[in-house]
């Protein structure tokens, strides 16, 4: 019954799957592209060249350190889409501090820099986790307008106090801050890429998450709270401060990925500089089956998706819309999926179709310890 | 008759309500049979695409006056179809309803950005719908020109409260649907399908979100851009909350929203010092508060709303 | 949907089978009823009897078998089918929609009335005041459903029934939210009303059944293992058989009084949920080493009382003393290090995280405690060797301490709980219907625990619904009334009768 129920789950993710790129194939047809040739380039093109494999990494890390965060709220019993928000307010205060004491060392500054972005990040966070804690507003609703008000205050930033001196002198006016000090910048880790040793630093964060959700006591209280509230409670957990807490280390999260991208990759505050990483790293959340041996997979999986997105862009005009198709096809397609996968009942009659057809048969046919 | 900030701000407020009046009372029937739909932002995105659709190609032809029609025609039927999705993940698959809401939301999203891209290209206008003074009521001083000197779409749309509360309250199907909300298992146990009620209601809830975003399209901005609906639809979920589930509550909460909008917008035109980004923010802002302020409601909505019905579960 | 259906002179049931993941509900049951019958249908919780009706109304789909009305064989696909052949179930949770009126209620199921846009509520309301006058069971049609008592819904879900047509009657548990005072009244008006219809009736109460019923059918995991005349056979009788074996549940021998207070309420004000005030001035003592027994009808403030007194619940006047302090304000972190255990109403949602496993429920109230912790690092290993001591201890029955606490069945649930208080020791146990929905052989276990941790000198207040359980354990009897405590019997005055009125509120002189 085991291995069948191994086969059972593996099937299910296998027709949400295909589900998703049906509807994705749906679209690319509509669009008069050919959706064959899209996921061959989407899926071979990266591989071309050393250049493409880094780009993958370099994706994948901003989707690795959002998705834990999602994780770790997610698995709280707190819903956190604002996270596209979260890394904003982490940018800006990352930038802030980098340009704010460019003449510290390295050693110092540089941690700093990605601590003032968690702070942003876990600042902007407890602003829902605190609506929902304590006077129980819907933390969806609150989270989705946040990062609608974080975009107008990230853009008003960029555009007048932080905005590059430099811009204001030749009156290009472009919406940026100034350039980063060299010691505020994450070191590459393969010269002529942009490959940075950000991927260190959010390989070690999985392990930590790992073991703090699952080896702490901390760990304990969040995921009871999260998986039955009211039975955490009269166990003694505070389960409203278990909802802040969990919320704001996920914007902690948000914030750290934001100050990494900034102090990785761009190396300067700009517009459009979250890419839809806060949205794309839910989806990777969800397709890592919330813990982070698999996320790490689905980050890497989801790299390679969008810098073929952008490859298809460049090659078979497909517009860059399609990614936000895309993810929005597979979260459907998981949260129907996990129903299935979760539903006992579902799975027996599977089973019970299954030996029909074939004639083969299980001793054990218990999906539980009974009485 | 030169008309101060006020005028401008009032009457600018009434046409300006309609999109989130339209997605919102849609919601209101998702809502009271039970399942939020946060995929109403998306819907609306697509609604305002094919909305836009055949009034681009049709400008200045023969067919011009019915692309608006048949541009509102279209941008239903895509609600009512993708609120048959979204029942179909919901409903039948039992998901959860506020991620599988966002996933809507972004494929709505997507497919509208991605097909505007690839059929239009660029931002170019239509002439939308036109505007039809209501004779005699009209010419009432500072009142008519608030209240009656809309576009028809308008009226329909608050023709449309009294309507949905009718019903919701007046006919079978209404009892059903609260019914559905409320005690599913009640409903079940006299021979309703909850399951049919819930798709039904998100269909019509799709077709009214759908509309509102061609309203957008066709009457509001007379364009189309990735950005046009810039959460209403998200809007249009809270304010279902705000006005307790009610079409008369919701209709106030529209109105009220869409004047935070307009004063943004007259604070502009009329110089007055203040950060753009900060107008843009007030009405996000708004539902914040709002939210946070309207918790009594919270327990007097459909007490089963959120929570998938299984006959099959033992209680 | 045709009001009036032919009148049943018989229903079969004909090798009825159902499966739900993992158990067997319904084994092969053959059942039948003749016209004005009254067929009780008894077993113990989890016997299949409540699965086999809803089966009989519609709800459920069996997996084999035959329903013959008749003589002929019928298909019930959803509930209005059933009703059409006027066969209709009242349930033990009622199906009513609270925020609606009783004529919206009837309403709603009379598919007749459903015009179009319309609704005809004069029609549904005339029917009402019809049937109601005819069976002599008072009902207000405007009523909203959250204004009515117990008693008073109860009454509108039979009314609502017969409004359908229904000539066969199946009750669930008639009487478990019920007076025994309201109880005698409603089996005087079932007799009356068989004049006119079958009734099949749920029940584990073997006096209920023997007074009400003619015949009595007996299932026991699932199938029939007895089918009879009611009147040959006594209480003692039905009980063996329905257990299948002689079960002797633990008394309670000795009686000691003068141990020293440990939990005491003074003057106790605590609000509902709907805002009203659930417990309204109340004052209650419980000793070491001793069970206190606390009767009295839902909804009179007992959950009220458990929540106050372990601190999830804001207490508004009054005070709450915990060993000579006071603790009134505290939260359940506090009352829980202070000594105090607590087995909830709700053991699927309050009593354990279903998707932790069952180790990890042991553990959860001392996670951050030394023995399973070094500082904020979990001891995996002391976890489980915990998990399985007291598995052992208590005979919990699941594949291993790694399986999910919400795969296991009622009584083990019940079990884990019931472990993971006891090996705290608390001195004060709040233990609210720890029995409920248990079979008879968990049953026998957690009382004697309970008698056990009694003897080792701890209190237990123990909240129930089942007056035998209560008067079999107790040394003392309170009885709650609309939020107070109306007097406190010593077990040997307690007297079913005596009982019975002060629960309906009838204080004795």
């Amino acid at each position: 019954m085991n291995k069948f129920k191994l086969a059972y789950g593996f099937t299910i993710i296998l027709i949400a799957t295909l589900a998703a790129a049906g509807a994705a194939a749906l679209v690319l047809k509509a669009i008069g592209a050919d959706p064959w040739a899209t996921f061959v380039t989407i899926f071979t093109g990266p591989f071309q060249d050393v250049f493409g494999i880094t780009e993958i990494l370099v994706r994948a890390v901003p989707l690795t350190l959002v998705a834990l965060g999602i994780a770790i709220a997610f698995r709280s019993g707190i819903i956190n889409i604002g996270a596209e928000g979260q890394m904003l307010m982490g940018i800006l205060a990352a930038t802030g501090m980098a340009i704010s004491f460019p003449l510290w060392p390295k050693a110092v500054l540089l941690p700093m820099v990605i601590l003032a972005g968690a702070v942003g990040g876990g600042l902007w966070a407890s602003i829902a986790g605190s609506l929902r804690a304590y006077l129980g507003v819907n933390e969806i609703l609150s989270t989705v307008m946040l990062n609608y008000i974080a975009v107008q205050f990230y853009t008003f930033f960029l555009r007048g106090p932080m905005i590059d001196p430099a811009e204001l002198e030749t009156g290009s006016g472009t919406p940026q801050s100034v350039r980063l000090p060299e010691s505020a910048i994450l070191s590459k880790l393969v010269p002529g890429t942009r490959l940075h040793t950000g991927l260190i630093l959010a390989l070690v964060l999985a392990v930590v998450v790992y073991f703090f959700l699952w080896h702490t006591t901390w760990g304990f209280r969040l995921r009871a709270a999260g998986a039955e509230p009211k039975a955490a409670r009269y166990a003694g957990i505070h389960v409203e401060r278990s909802l802040v807490t969990a919320m704001v280390l996920s914007g902690v999260f948000a914030g750290i990925a934001g100050a990494v991208e900034v102090s990785g990759v761009h190396h300067r505050a700009i517009e459009a500089i979250s890419s839809g990483y806060g949205f794309a790293g839910i989806v990777v959340a969800l397709f890592g089956a919330l813990h982070p041996a698999g996320i790490i997979p689905a980050a890497v999986f989801f790299g390679l998706l969008l810098v073929g997105a952008d490859m298809t862009q460049r090659s078979a005009g497909v517009p860059a819309n399609m990614i936000l198709v895309l993810q929005g096809v597979l979260i459907l397609a998981i949260v129907s999926a996990k129903m299935y996968l979760n539903n006992a009942y579902a799975q027996e009659r599977a089973y019970r179709l299954f030996t029909r057809l074939t004639g083969k048969s299980d001793a054990t046919v218990k999906t539980g310890g009974q009485s | 008759m030169t008309h101060g900030f006020a005028y401008n701000v009032l009457s600018l407020g009434v046409p300006f309500s309609v999109a989130l009046l339209l997605a919102s009372l849609g919601e209101m029937f998702n809502q009271r049979a039970g399942v939020f739909n946060l995929g109403c932002e998306g819907i609306m995105c697509i609604g305002a695409f094919l909305g836009f659709l055949p009034a681009y190609f049709l400008k200045g032809g023969a067919m011009a006056g019915y692309g608006n029609l048949l541009g509102f025609v279209l941008a239903m039927a895509a609600g009512v179809l993708l609120g048959l999705l979204f029942a179909l993940v919901t409903v039948t698959f039992r998901a959860e309803q506020g991620i599988a809401g966002i996933g809507l939301q972004m494929l709505g999203w997507g497919v509208a950005g991605t097909l505007f891209r690839h059929f239009i290209g660029g931002v170019t206008g239509v002439d939308g719908v036109a505007s039809w003074a209501i004779p005699g009521l009209s010419r009432i001083p500072w009142v008519g020109g608030i209240l009656f000197n809309h576009n028809p779409v308008v009226y329909l749309a608050f023709a449309l409260v009294p309507a949905s509360w009718y019903l919701l309250f007046k006919t079978p199907w209404g009892l059903k649907v609260r019914a559905a909300g409320t005690e599913p298992r009640a409903a079940d146990s006299m021979g309703i399908n909850v399951n049919r009620v819930r798709y039904q209601a998100l269909m019509l809830g799709g077709a009214m979100a759908g509309m509102g975003g061609a309203y957008l399209s066709l009457c509001q901005a007379k364009m189309f851009a990735d950005d046009l609906v810039a959460g209403r639809g998200f809007i249009a979920v809270a304010l279902v909350y705000f006005g307790r589930w009610s079409p008369w509550g919701i209709m106030g909460g529209a109105l009220l929203f869409s004047l935070a909008q307009s004063l943004q917008l007259a604070i502009q035109v009329g110089g007055i010092k203040f950060p753009y980004e900060f107008a843009v923010m007030l009405p996000y802002v708004l539902v914040i508060l709002v939210l946070a302020v309207a918790r009594k409601a919270r327990m007097r909505g459909p007490s089963h709303l959120g929570i998938p019905y299984n006959r099959e579960m033992r209680y | 949907m045709k009001i009036a259906a032919e009148p049943i002179t018989e229903l079969k049931l004909a090798g009825i089978t159902k499966r739900f993941p993992g158990i067997l509900a319904c084994n092969n049951v053959s059942l039948q009823v003749a016209r004005g019958e009254v067929l009780a249908l008894v077993g113990e919780n989890g016997a299949g009897k409540s699965t086999l009706m809803n089966i009989l109304a519609g709800l459920y789909q069996p997996d084999a078998g035959t329903i013959t009305v008749n003589g002929q064989e019928v298909r019930f696909h959803t509930p209005n089918d059933a009703y059409d052949r006027g066969i209709g179930m009242v349930h033990q949770n009622f199906m009513l929609v609270p925020n609606m009126t009783v004529t919206e209620n009837v309403a709603l199921g009379l598919k007749k009335l459903h015009k179009f846009m319309n609704l005809d509520l004069k029609e549904a309301r005339r029917r009402i005041i019809e049937v109601s006058e005819h069976h002599e069971l008072p009902v207000n049609p405007d009523a909203y459903i959250w204004q009515l008592s117990v008693g008073e819904q109860q009454r509108v879900e039979l009314v609502k029934t017969l409004c359908f047509g229904a000539q066969l009657l199946i009750l669930d548990e008639p009487t478990s939210a019920l007076t025994p005072q309201e109880t005698d009244d409603l089996i005087d008006r079932l007799k009356r009303m068989t004049a006119e219809l079958s009734i099949i009736f749920i029940s584990h109460k073997l006096n209920e059944v023997k007074a009400l019923s003619d015949r009595v059918a007996i299932l026991r995991h699932g199938a029939v293992v007895f089918n009879g005349q009611t009147a040959d056979h006594s209480p003692a009788d039905l009980a063996a058989l329905m257990t299948g074996r002689e079960i002797h549940l633990p008394r309670n021998e000795g009686m000691e009084l003068g141990r020293e207070v440990i939990l005491k309420a003074e003057g106790l004000k605590v609000r509902g949920d709907r805002g009203h005030l659930a417990l309204d001035g109340l004052d209650l003592e419980l000793h070491a080493g001793e069970i206190l027994g606390l009767a009295g009808v839902s909804g009179n403030g007992q959950r009220e009382l458990a929540e106050a007194f372990t601190g999830l619940r804001p207490v508004e006047g009054g005070t709450v003393t915990f060993l000579g302090q006071d603790m009134t304000r505290r939260n359940p972190a506090a009352m829980i290090a202070a000594g105090l255990g607590y087995i909830p109403e709700d053991r699927h949602h309050e009593g354990i995280v279903p998707r932790f496993s069952v180790k990890e429920n042991l553990i959860l109230k001392d996670f951050h405690t030394a023995k399973f912790s070094w500082s904020v690092v979990l001891r995996q290993g002391g976890i489980r060797r915990n998990g399985d001591e007291l598995k052992t201890a208590y005979d919990i029955r699941c594949a291993s301490t790694a399986a999910a606490g919400g795969s296991l069945s009622g009584g083990n649930i019940q079990k884990v709980i019931l472990a993971r208080e006891l090996a705290r020791e608390p001195k004060a146990l709040i233990a609210v219907y720890p029995t409920r929905g248990v079979d008879m052989g968990a049953q026998e276990f957690i009382h004697a625990q309970l008698l056990t941790r009694r003897r080792e000198g701890g209190g237990i207040l123990l909240i129930s619904e089942e007056l035998e359980e209560i008067m079999n354990l107790s040394d003392r009897i309170a009885v709650i009334y609309k939020g107070r405590i109306l007097k406190v019997l010593s077990s040997l005055e307690a007297t079913r009768e005596r009982l019975g009125l002060l629960m309906a509120g009838v204080a004795d002189e």
